[in-house]
């Protein structure tokens, strides 16, 4: 187990290390940064001010190494528009992703994974149907038009919650249903149908034979072994969620990370930015590792690969 | 059963706190939406029309423009006179004070002054500060600003984004601290700013009484960012936000049917406008060299059709390469009526009678472009449309490697024809035209101390604008507000909500 941790949390950071540079690269190729930091009004004189005062003058290579060494020393520069210390914007703003994340995918989690058991024990039965109604109602529904109908029906109708903000624990309900409700089919669809696999398989029937409970088969035997895809692609949901929460951040006005990035990428704030983008590889590589680390926990023949 | 009541009892929690978010008249606390997130309060560092909106709360300046009537008055100063056309002299307004107690001299003046205008310390928007050299104190109550060279908007300026910051707390905080606790003397001071998010201003008690922005009547500002429009118009409803700017059109339409809020529109000084590539820098064949394209697209769009069915409210066709209140924005110009059969003519006579094809750049209001495409497609010039960023485009122009675009100017409020004119025709990298008799007469008219010159000046770099086609001015944008029926609001043409100016019916 420890050689199999140690090989992966290598492959991790060969990873990182990989993204921040072609991330990087991208940057520097996607426009001057020096005419969008000078506005409206620079001429061609001040955008040239302004590129030698920051530096763009110099090869990527050189920028990139400076901004590396910095990094790696947890100083990831100063906005160019906040002119606030950059590791200070990301960590005020994070936090909100985080706790919305966290929130999203225990919601969906908690919903699917249930439905998805309950689907598969009684397939084509009236339970698996509203499942699959379900599934397919979130997987059509585009998260911005959902939240609309949420706060018309619960911030305008029936008042009771508010429609933006992130001060209190009732202006996450709504964001939090939203982001959940779109990661759940798949999970649910993928609990179902690995439950579906092993409820066929012999083991379940040896334990069955051997006076089983119903309740031990499903949860000792089966759940257990049909979890395992559905905690990989739970990590990269939660992956998704923590970078890709633009869409609900910008509707419920919760200033996460993810807008922050849209907004940053918008005005060339490089360093916001690439720092950005290092943190959401970040999570996908952790929690891809930590799913790993799971996997190979519930079934041991996934240490030896 | 204990169950159902604790579900009840969360239940009544959450309507007690949505009740809570809910403050407006009673509570004299006016919330406000912003769109776009505002970076940093310090407006020497914020290029952003809401950073203008704070910075005219927060801070004052020397002088003040009566955005009603125009005229100008003394503010920070009681009074002005040119010692030569290079130096402003002021007497300073006495017993002022800064939010922080910081009693207001020429010692704030001079140390703004100097620091801005100088270039290492890189302000943001150059252009509002770079004609200014120094400025010298005479005595405690008593500056002159030195010019680096005659520039007759000074005033304007002076009344518009310079402000006076206090000098001892700004050398000691600098832009960062400002931006997190800024200090002025206006009618408002701040009190917390989350970057970005959230600011909430109060009104300042101490504010001199002879100020021409008058006294705050609202005893607090609580400005938070919402992007999406639907979820500000959500928060009208519920009763948590109470002034909302920058209505879409059709919204506001909707939202004045309804009758529950004040629906005002007012025009804007910003303008759209075609940019051809007339000096042919995107490539010697460029059908824009010839004028007679240039005049035939002029043709080919009906801006009056563009202006009633998609701007609506106060908007109106330009012909003048800048806006109509801007002093020198002379009206009398060449006017290219929407005539089709002429722009074909005119292509034809151009040597394109089968069409031609062009590229077509934005980087906002797609919709306004795409309409303005399909005129073009109605007289056989097909577009290659390209929608790219703000900063990208202005990249791409200012190499000279576009052609055609559709861009929009706002002046920055500033009520003077060289903030836009001479902005783009004085042979710049921005300037597709390159024609050196424009920047002969411009320099004339941005020099002179003469207003009857300037508007000469003005009206002959403008009249051969237009004759020539170099743009085509398209309209002038407007802004839909949207607030509580207990607000009394007049919006005004610089598109500058002025929170001291609102108040309680």
């Amino acid at each position: 187990m420890l050689v199999y941790t140690l090989k992966r949390l290598g492959l991790a950071l060969l990873v990182t290390l990989a993204v921040s540079m072609l991330s990087f690269a991208l940057l520097y190729l996607s426009g001057d940064p020096a005419a969008a930091i000078a506005g409206e009004t620079a001429n061609a004189d001040d955008i040239e001010a302004v590129r030698i005062y920051y530096g763009f003058d110099r090869p990527w290579v050189v920028q990139y190494g400076e901004w590396m060494f910095n990094a790696i020393r947890g100083d990831f520069g100063t906005s160019y528009y906040f002119k606030l210390p950059v590791s200070q914007l990301v960590a005020d703003r994070l936090s909100v992703t985080m706790l919305l994340g966290l929130c999203g995918i225990s919601f969906a989690l908690l919903t699917a994974v249930p439905l998805g058991v309950a689907a598969a024990v009684r397939p084509n039965s009236i339970i698996d149907r509203i499942a699959l109604f379900l599934s397919v109602m979130g997987q059509a529904m585009p998260s911005f038009w959902f939240g609309l109908v949420l706060i018309v029906l619960f911030s305008i109708k029936l008042r009771l919650l508010p429609p933006s903000g992130s001060d209190n624990w009732q202006n996450f309900v709504m964001p939090t249903i939203v982001l959940g409700y779109y990661a759940m089919p798949a999970i649910m669809r993928l609990t179902r149908a690995g439950m579906l696999d092993v409820l066929g398989a012999d083991y379940v029937r040896t334990a069955r034979a051997k006076g089983a409970g119903e309740f031990r088969v499903m949860f000792k035997h089966a759940l257990r072994n049909a979890i395992i895809p559905v905690v990989s692609l739970a990590a990269v949901q939660m992956g998704f969620m923590l970078g890709g929460s633009i869409v609900v951040e910008s509707i419920f006005a919760l200033h996460g990370a993810g807008y922050l990035a849209w907004e940053s990428i918008g005005r060339n704030d490089l360093p916001t930015v690439q720092a950005l983008i290092l943190v959401f590889s970040m999570f996908y590589i952790v929690f891809t590792f930590l799913s790993d680390l799971l996997n190979a926990w519930l079934d041991p023949r996934m240490r030896v690969g | 059963m204990k169950q159902i009541l604790k579900g009840a009892g969360i239940f009544a929690l959450a309507m007690a706190a949505a009740g809570t978010a809910a403050a407006n008249k009673a509570d004299d606390t006016l919330n406000v939406a912003f769109s776009k997130e505002l970076e940093n309060v310090d407006s020497y560092f914020n290029s952003a029309r809401e950073g203008v909106i704070m910075q005219r709360s927060i801070w004052d300046g020397l002088v003040y423009r009566d955005p009603y009537t125009g005229e100008y008055k003394g503010n920070l100063a009681t009074d002005w006179n040119w010692v030569d056309d290079k130096t402003l002299e002021f007497n300073l307004r006495q017993g002022v004070t800064f939010h922080n107690g910081e009693p207001f001299d020429a010692d704030d003046v001079v140390a703004t002054v100097n620091w801005v205008a100088d270039e290492k310390n890189g302000v943001k928007t150059q252009r509002n500060v770079n004609w200014m050299e120094s400025a010298e104190k005479i005595d405690q109550f008593k500056v002159r600003i030195h010019l680096k060279a005659p520039f007759p908007a000074a005033i304007e300026y002076l009344a518009g984004p310079v402000s006076i910051y206090p000098n001892e707390y700004y050398a000691k905080v600098g832009p960062t601290g400002m931006g997190l606790n800024p200090v002025g003397t206006g009618p408002y001071k701040v009190v917390s700013v989350e970057p970005g998010k959230h600011f909430v201003l109060e009104k300042y008690e101490n504010y001199h009484k002879d100020s021409p922005k008058g006294q705050a009547n609202i005893g607090r500002l609580d400005i938070r960012t919402i992007p999406d429009f639907n979820t500000q118009a959500a928060e009208l409803f519920s009763g948590g936000l109470d002034w909302v700017w920058q209505v879409p059109p059709d919204q506001a339409e909707s939202l004045a049917a309804m009758g529950e809020f004040t629906v005002a529109n007012e025009s804007t000084m910003r303008i759209g406008y075609l940019q051809f590539d007339a000096a042919g820098r995107s490539g010697e064949n460029n059908p824009f060299t010839n004028k007679l394209v240039r005049q035939a697209i002029s043709h080919a769009i009906d801006r009056e059709a563009i202006v009633a069915s998609m701007l609506k409210g106060k908007s109106r066709v330009v012909n003048s390469a800048c806006f109509p209140s801007q002093f020198g924005c002379d009206q009398d110009v060449t006017v290219y009526d929407y005539n089709p059969e002429k722009a074909k003519q005119l292509l034809a006579e151009a040597g394109y009678p089968d069409g031609l094809e062009i590229d077509f750049y934005a980087y906002r209001d797609r919709e306004y472009a795409e309409a303005m495409l399909g005129y073009l497609e109605a007289v056989g010039i097909k577009s290659n449309f390209k929608l790219l960023q703000y900063s990208a485009l202005r990249e791409l122009s200012m190499k000279g490697e576009v052609s055609m675009s559709f861009q929009t100017w706002g002046s920055y409020s500033i009520n003077d024809a060289s903030a836009i004119v001479s902005q783009y025709f004085k042979l710049g990298s921005l300037d597709s035209a390159q024609d050196e008799q424009i920047k002969e007469w411009l320099d004339v008219a941005d020099s002179s101390v003469d207003s009857d010159e300037r508007k000469e000046y003005y009206s002959k770099a403008l009249k051969r604008i237009a004759e020539e086609a170099y743009w085509l001015p398209l309209f002038s944008y407007n802004s839909n507000y949207v607030f509580t029926k207990d607000l009394e609001y007049a919006p005004t043409t610089d598109a500058i909500p002025r929170f001291f100016q609102m108040s309680w019916k």
